[in-house]
């Protein structure tokens, strides 16, 4: 809908506002790795001309993205929740340096799994690294947020976590962008190698001023305006929230006062203190942990919590109301609905029928390709994070009897390869279990899950420019692995059951590619070389695809 | 709850048009200037697993979620998801499927059938006729404005008529 951006109001997602944002703010450099419900806001940003650029992984993101504010720009990088897992260790660290130029370290979360292995709450992180916090509850705010994100960043020195959830994310409302643009600072090197060498000489004195800046922030976010107070009709209810929770909790309880908290960490203890002490009840509205809760109730404060199983999916105004009225009525089952599976004429397909054929026990990974533990397929036994499968696999191959261990195979798309499967291959080679192992990579020339977004081993960048390609046999043969088998699952059926049968009888670490594109990014795939082939700039704009990211 | 806002779900299965719909719903409520919010649950909508959208408009809108049960109107894009759909639409609220039309009729709008409900959608909502043309010719790509354009009409006067 981009024609809705002609007016001085704009429909827009929480992630084009976030993009938006980041534009009229002059980031320089903006980096992450796709994941639901993020995905968007680099997409977005890349067509309103910012530069924009998918990172193998989040945590290498998280570095780029450092030395980007290290050298005074603005930096923002992007993830989903498990995202911030992988980039936890420069988090930890980038709190004690800080930085010169701002850094916005987006993490978006999902509440209720929508498309994610588990519902951890990320503003745990904000507490464990010491990073401050902002939450913003509609576009407005993830527009508003993320200037303020770089303001704040830049007036003390610190990465900021821009914390996000799914409806935060892909909810469309009204956007009224800003006429007042904080103007980007210039990139300049400052040595300063005290702040920014951790040796532990140096880091002792960085954690006392990471806890010194702390406290000077949670006192300013006492009369800060990012935490704002709706007075009711009545001195009986008063609700403390945050994010898209605020907005069911307005709607659930209309007449009750609302402390809606902007800057989630530190905590503006005091105005929690004075805004509780005014009502008959206080209760805490938030989705996912009990977070802001436990932290009220340390301080001593009198609140009421959701009861447990509210900690569980999404809230909604129902929800909201049972929290409010103690209503223990069970949340109505939701209409099952028809499950999602893999594509007709999806080039994986094949290969997990294959691996059922033979009685495989596949540890599997992170992409479409997981949906073959659902039926009719039913050809996956485990799954657990980005990478894993290689690691997992191995592990069962260590200790299962040898003809069981046979039978174990590792399967990683090509997206998650590059992600974090590199490091398992080189485990493969250097512990190598007694039957040997087999790893199937399934290279379907995009990231599909996410919604076909390009990434290092495309050969295209995230505009679908032309870029450098990782070769996946060179890097196997470089790591030293002898049997390195490509199969085209269409040309050559049948052959990489073959394959397959050789590989697991022959006790040796094993690479077998299975090169096909995805049906979906196919057509694409084609559009994109043609205009190489022509010379021709792919426009981004034109090229991405006209429905987004889906998964 | 909040004066004046309506609650609409769309409800279909990946490759049915339902984002579109959504954003044609969303893009006439803010064309007539309205307070609008649009929600859906992205995942696999391409890999043919169902999907459902939330459109909320009036004077002001808080919750971008239709709570359950408070629906307006359930359009449903196929039949199947009439009865597992129909828990979101209150009491009184309408029902809109694909039913309305004759089945021959329904079958050569293809692909247009969800502006065929829209249409249909329109004639019970106090968006202007032009103001729902133009959100059409916003969202969808110009090769497509004829047909969609003559969906909505048939879904329209077709609802009309009904309602005498």
């Amino acid at each position: 809908m981009t024609d809705l951006t002609k007016t001085d109001r704009l429909l827009l997602s929480g992630n084009e506002a976030i993009a938006l944002a980041a534009r009229d703010c002059g980031v320089t450099l903006a980096t992450g790795y796709p994941g639901t419900p993020s995905t968007e806001i680099l997409e977005s940003l890349s067509r309103l001309g910012g530069r924009a650029q998918w990172a193998p992984n989040e945590k290498v993101a998280l570095e780029v993205a450092i030395g980007g504010a290290y050298g005074g720009a603005r930096a923002l990088v992007t993830m989903k929740h498990v995202g911030l897992n992988v980039a936890a260790d420069p988090l930890f660290t980038v709190a004690y340096t800080g930085v010169a130029g701002g850094l916005v370290i987006v993490s978006a979360d999902d509440p209720g799994m929508a498309s994610s292995q588990n519902e951890q709450d990320n503003r745990h992180y904000a507490v464990a690294a010491g990073v401050p916090m902002l939450e913003p509850s509609d576009s407005q705010e993830a527009y508003e947020y993320t200037l303020r994100a770089f303001e704040l960043s830049e007036r003390w020195r610190s990465p900021i976590l821009l914390r996000l959830t799914t409806r935060v994310c892909h909810s469309k409302t009204l956007v009224r962008p800003s006429s007042s643009k904080i103007s980007p600072p210039t990139p300049h090197y400052e040595r300063d190698t005290k702040g920014r060498v951790m040796i532990p000489a140096h880091a002792r004195p960085a954690h006392h001023r990471l806890r010194a800046r702390l406290d000077e922030i949670a006192r300013w976010n006492e009369t800060s305006m990012l935490n704002m107070v709706f007075e009711g009709t009545s001195d009986t209810l008063g609700i403390v929230c945050s994010g898209v929770a605020t907005m069911h909790a307005m709607e659930a309880a209309p007449g009750a006062a609302i402390l809606k908290i902007g800057l989630t960490y530190p905590l503006p203890m005091g105005l929690i203190r004075s805004f509780a002490g005014r009502f008959e009840r206080c209760v805490v509205i938030e989705e996912g942990d009990p977070y802001l809760a436990d932290a009220i109730r340390a301080a001593g404060i009198k609140i009421e919590d959701k009861p447990s199983r509210f900690r569980f999916g999404e809230l909604d105004v129902v929800r909201v109301r049972k929290i409010l009225t103690g209503d223990q009525t069970p949340d109505a089952a939701t209409p099952p609905g028809k499950p999602p599976q893999l594509c007709q004429g999806c080039p994986h397909r094949s290969s997990f029928e294959a691996l059922k054929k033979l009685g495989c026990i596949v540890s599997g990974d992170i992409g479409c390709y997981t949906l073959s533990v659902l039926p009719p397929l039913e050809a996956m036994d485990t799954c657990v994070c980005m990478g894993a499968s290689i690691g997992v696999g191995l592990g069962l191959r260590h200790v299962l009897p040898p003809d069981e261990a046979r039978r174990v195979v590792s399967v990683i798309g090509d997206s998650t390869f590059i992600h974090s499967g590199l490091t398992g291959l080189v485990e493969m080679v250097y512990n190598p279990p007694a039957t040997g192992h087999v790893v199937i990579l399934l290279d379907n020339g995009t990231t599909a899950m996410t919604g076909l977004q390009e990434h290092p081993g495309t050969g295209r960048s995230l505009a679908h420019e032309p870029a450098h390609q990782v070769d996946y046999e060179a890097v196997a043969r470089g790591i030293g692995l002898e049997t390195v088998i490509t199969i085209d699952p269409l040309k050559e059926p049948g052959r990489l059951e073959e394959a397959l049968r050789d590989c697991l009888a022959a006790d040796k670490p094993a690479l077998i590619i299975v090169r096909r594109p995805c049906v979906l990014a196919a057509g694409k795939i084609r559009q994109y070389e043609q205009s190489r082939r022509d010379g021709k700039s792919c426009d981004g704009k034109q090229a991405a695809p006209r429905s987004k990211a889906h998964a | 709850m909040h004066d004046g806002v309506r609650n609409v779900v769309i409800a279909g299965l990946g490759g049915q048009g339902v984002l579109t719909a959504s954003d044609i719903i969303a893009a006439a409520a803010f064309l007539a200037g309205l307070d609008v919010k649009k929600s859906e649950v992205h995942g696999m909508s391409q890999r043919g697993g169902s999907v459902a959208s939330d459109i909320r408009f009036g004077a002001r809108v808080l919750s971008p979620m239709v709570p359950p049960g408070e629906a307006d109107f359930l359009l449903a894009l196929a039949p199947e998801w009439i009865e597992v759909s129909r828990p979101r639409l209150r009491g009184e609220g309408v029902l809109i499927e694909p039913g309305f039309l004759g089945e021959e009729e329904a079958r050569s709008l293809g692909r247009a059938l969800n502006t065929a409900l829209l249409g249909a959608l329109s004639a019970h909502l106090d968006i202007g006729r032009d103001v729902w043309l133009d959100a059409i010719r916003l969202v969808l790509p110009e090769r497509l404005h004829e047909i969609n354009e003559r969906a909505f009409e048939l879904g329209r006067s077709r609802m009309l008529q009904v309602q005498g």
